[in-house]
């Protein structure tokens, strides 16, 4: 049976990762664009430096996080390396070191994509362009996803690259229903307030949930039912319920056909949190604490990856996180 | 050289329809298209009438097509400039390079000659050191050579081969005889391109390509993993290949990432890999696992920090301990890197003598041996009309073009070649052939030369053609990509 260096399952993993981060970092910027006409903007620009834990990095170089400097810093700051720039760049040089593995059409279009991204000037960046130029990215990051699934042929670097995507997914939508539940309903005692609906659906866009989410809720829009929605909803393909029950057959799946020794540990970690995900509902959660909750599964899925490092990429400690 | 009819009435230039070829003139160099001969002349009528009907505007749209998706697929060469590395194609142009079937017949039994006299000599070199007793090479110019490898001494390779994968560098002179300039022993480098030109020919120019008989290019990786194969430790039933690169931002990691693919084997750097109890595993996702042959892309300094470099990281410790108990196989051999020194090539003709009895069916550019009397008399004599060249690995170094030297040059290189005879040696300058080439001023002659590999396991085999290198620039003769040189498709007719 074909084997796999462990070099390669690793890079294979932080390729999905890198992507599918671009994908949700350009539709974050997004929608906050088309979102922020109104009262919260300046807020709403903050929350994408909070919700990617920049602070320290952005804050040295900016001033105040508002529209300009916000989309300065996360689409083309070469030195900033959670920007689109730098996270394609950094898929970029992982598909060039899976050349061997990956499919040409695979590495032409991560090359051809990241040469169009260096070609863009500061001016391209002009709020009134931004919503063309975040769906051309997401675009980019869409189209990979399609040819990865027509052409990657399916063995262990497919699955890594699998688990990779699903973990950086589940954290992505945490991280989202995290900044936003608090920004948006910030104590408890304004329950009862007058719901920013745009806020929520705005959210719901930023995941890419909208109208999955009106076809379960078709009316108003109700933060608790957002986050529920967001986080366990069986059918949405970004749930954090999703995406863990995904990875847990994956990884099952990768084991046996492989005959793998390793990965114990990370389903053992991935039952763990199946089921608690399982017992819990988005009232409980909320109720003893939504962020205590969802720091405690950001948590998991860093020690997910540190498993999956230990067990198959050949890291001689845990050190890894994104 | 080129001729066509001077009486054939030219279509005006305005009438949309110009014969592309009509003005091209080879300025009396060997032409590679139109040859000297009636056979070449026939054999390239066909390709040579598609061509004429072609418009340039046509040409260079295609052209530009080419070079783009060239770009996009990633077939390029890493530069690092500033600490960034910047991807470059290698230039390539769309006017093929042709190559009869009879002449392929020579080039093809001349490459194999050649190989198993180099590797009779390495065998010779690194056992019974007949070839010094017998006084054909003096024994200071390979054993006192920095390639040479003391760990090799006595070493036994499978089929006596050293050299399993050999690039020799041809040129054409003006009476269009192939010569030999140079053996590239170590890792000869450029096969990808060969077979990714033709795979752009056949997009950019299938009306040019359809059902002309053009020898295929594409089964190299089949052929090198044979080689491998058979060449790998006894006993291994499926033998586990891997290709062995220093890495992403090596400046021909596109060609690594070509080979593994085509052999369908895993392209490793030195981290994926190490030796225990002398045997060479590499870290995989299930744990260590056997590794039983090596196509190494990576000089024999930096294979190994324990046998040689000790500061090299690119290599694996112990790994010369594994190859010398023959637990696993390298490709090519360590220390090939005398044979392919100036100074033992200069000793060719003479080593495939002395080795098969035979004339070397690929002449050598004549050289002069300036170590030895007559060749250091006729050098001296010659000076302002020959290029003398020190020996060893100075690589262009300390080269002086008679012809293009001053008096002052001159008589400089005459002291430094009495004072140390035994380290130079001078050839004449060649003038290489010419190929119609696409360039701003239309279709041009430029010069070039051509690189044929030969694989070889238990026996030989070689690849039809090899990799044209084309010098872009009007009258240069360097075609080295550094310096302008790009590279053209190269047909061998069936």
């Amino acid at each position: 049976m074909p084997v796999l260096l462990a070099r390669y399952a690793d890079t294979s993993f932080w390729m999905a990762r890198y992507m599918e981060r671009v994908e949700n970092l350009a539709r974050i910027l997004d929608v906050t664009e088309s979102f922020t006409g109104d009262d919260s903007g300046a807020s709403n620009w903050a929350s994408i430096v909070q919700l990617n834990a920049d602070g320290k990095n952005f804050f040295d170089r900016h001033d105040v996080a508002d529209g300009r400097t916000v989309v300065d810093f996360y689409v083309l700051d070469r030195d900033n390396p959670t920007s689109i720039v730098s996270t394609i760049r950094m898929a970029r040089e992982n598909a060039r070191t899976l050349r061997p593995l990956i499919s040409t059409e695979m590495w032409m279009q991560i090359n051809m994509f990241h040469g169009w991204l260096e070609t863009l000037k500061p001016s391209d960046l002009a709020l009134p362009k931004l919503s063309r130029l975040c769906a051309l990215v997401k675009e980019g990051c869409q189209t990979h996803t399609g040819i990865v699934e027509g052409t990657f042929y399916r063995d262990q670097g497919w699955y890594f690259y699998r688990i990779g995507k699903l973990i950086e997914r589940a954290d992505q939508t945490t991280r989202l229903v995290d900044i936003k539940y608090h920004t948006l309903l910030p104590s408890a005692d304004q329950v009862g307030t007058p719901v920013d609906e745009s806020g929520w659906n705005a959210v719901l866009r930023s995941a890419a949930g909208y109208h999955a989410y009106r076809r379960v809720h078709p009316r108003g829009m109700q933060p608790a039912k957002v986050a529920g929605f967001l986080l366990f909803d069986d059918g949405f393909a970004r749930s954090a319920s999703v995406c863990v029950r995904e990875l847990n057959g994956l990884l099952t799946r990768l084991k046996s056909r492989y005959a793998l020794r390793g990965g114990n540990h990370a389903l053992e970690r991935l039952d763990e949190i199946e089921a608690m995900m399982g017992d819990q509902s988005i009232e409980a959660a909320i109720g003893s604490g939504l962020h205590e909750f969802l720091d405690f599964l950001q948590r998991q899925l860093i020690r997910l990856t540190n498993d999956l490092g230990t067990d198959f990429f050949g890291y001689t400690d845990a050190t890894s996180d994104g | 050289m080129a001729h066509r009819p001077k009486d054939l009435a030219l279509p005006p230039r305005d009438s949309g329809s110009t014969d592309l070829l009509a003005d091209y003139r080879s300025d009396g160099f060997y032409d590679e298209i139109f040859g000297n001969d009636d056979e070449h002349t026939r054999a390239t009528a066909e390709v040579r009438q598609r061509l004429a009907v072609l418009e340039l505007t046509d040409l260079r749209r295609r052209a530009g097509d080419a070079e783009r998706e060239f770009h996009n697929l990633g077939i390029t060469f890493l530069i690092l400039s500033d600490n960034e590395a910047i991807d470059r194609i290698l230039p390539f142009d769309v006017l093929p390079r042709i190559i009869t079937a009879s002449e392929w017949r020579d080039l093809n039994a001349g490459a194999i000659q050649r190989v198993t006299a180099l590797n009779l000599f390495l065998h010779d070199v690194y056992h019974d050191q007949a070839v010094f007793k017998d006084g054909i090479v003096p024994a200071e110019l390979v054993t006192g050579n920095e390639n040479f490898a003391e760990q090799m001494i006595g070493l036994d390779l499978p089929f006596g081969t050293y050299v399993h994968i050999l690039g020799i560098d041809l040129v054409r002179d003006r009476d269009g005889v192939f010569r030999v300039l140079e053996d590239n022993c170590r890792c000869p480098s450029g096969v990808s391109y060969v077979v990714e030109n033709r795979h752009m020919m056949q997009r950019a120019f299938p009306d040019l390509m359809a059902d002309i008989n053009v020898r295929r290019v594409s089964n190299y990786g089949a052929k090198l993993l044979e080689a491998m194969c058979e060449i790998a430790p006894a006993g291994t039933g499926d033998p586990e290949v891997v290709l062995l690169s220093p890495g992403t931002y090596n400046s021909a990691y596109f060609e690594h990432v070509f080979l593994a693919r085509e052999m369908g084997v895993p392209l490793v750097e030195g981290r994926d890999l190490l030796v225990d109890d002398d045997r060479v595993y590499m870290r995989t996702t299930g744990g260590l696992s056997r590794v039983d042959a090596i196509y190494r892309r990576i000089g024999d300094d930096f294979l190994d920090p324990l046998a040689f470099r000790p500061d090299s990281l690119l290599g694996v410790p112990g790994l010369m301990a594994a190859y010398a108990k023959g637990n696993v196989a390298l490709v090519n051999a360590v220390g090939t890197g005398v044979a392919d020194d100036k100074a033992v090539y200069a000793y060719m003709p003479r080593i495939i003598k002395y080795y098969l009895d035979e004339e070397p069916i690929i002449p050598n550019v004549p050289t002069n041996i300036c170590r030895e009397k007559d060749g250091l008399a006729y050098t001296l004599d010659h000076l302002d009309e020959l290029v003398v060249k020190p020996v060893g690995e100075a690589g262009g170094y300390g080269i002086t073009i008679g012809p293009r030297a001053s008096r002052k040059e001159l008589e400089a290189c005459r002291a430094t070649l009495l004072a140390d005879p035994a380290n130079y040696i001078s050839q004449p300058m060649v003038p290489l052939s010419v190929c119609p080439t696409l360039t701003d001023e239309g279709i041009a002659p430029r010069h070039v030369d051509l690189r044929p590999f030969a694989i070889t396991g238990e026996s030989t085999w070689v690849l039809p053609g090899g990799l044209t290198r084309v010098a872009l620039r009007k009258g240069a003769l360097i075609v080295n990509s550094s310096q302008g040189g790009g590279s053209k498709d190269t047909w061998v007719l069936g």
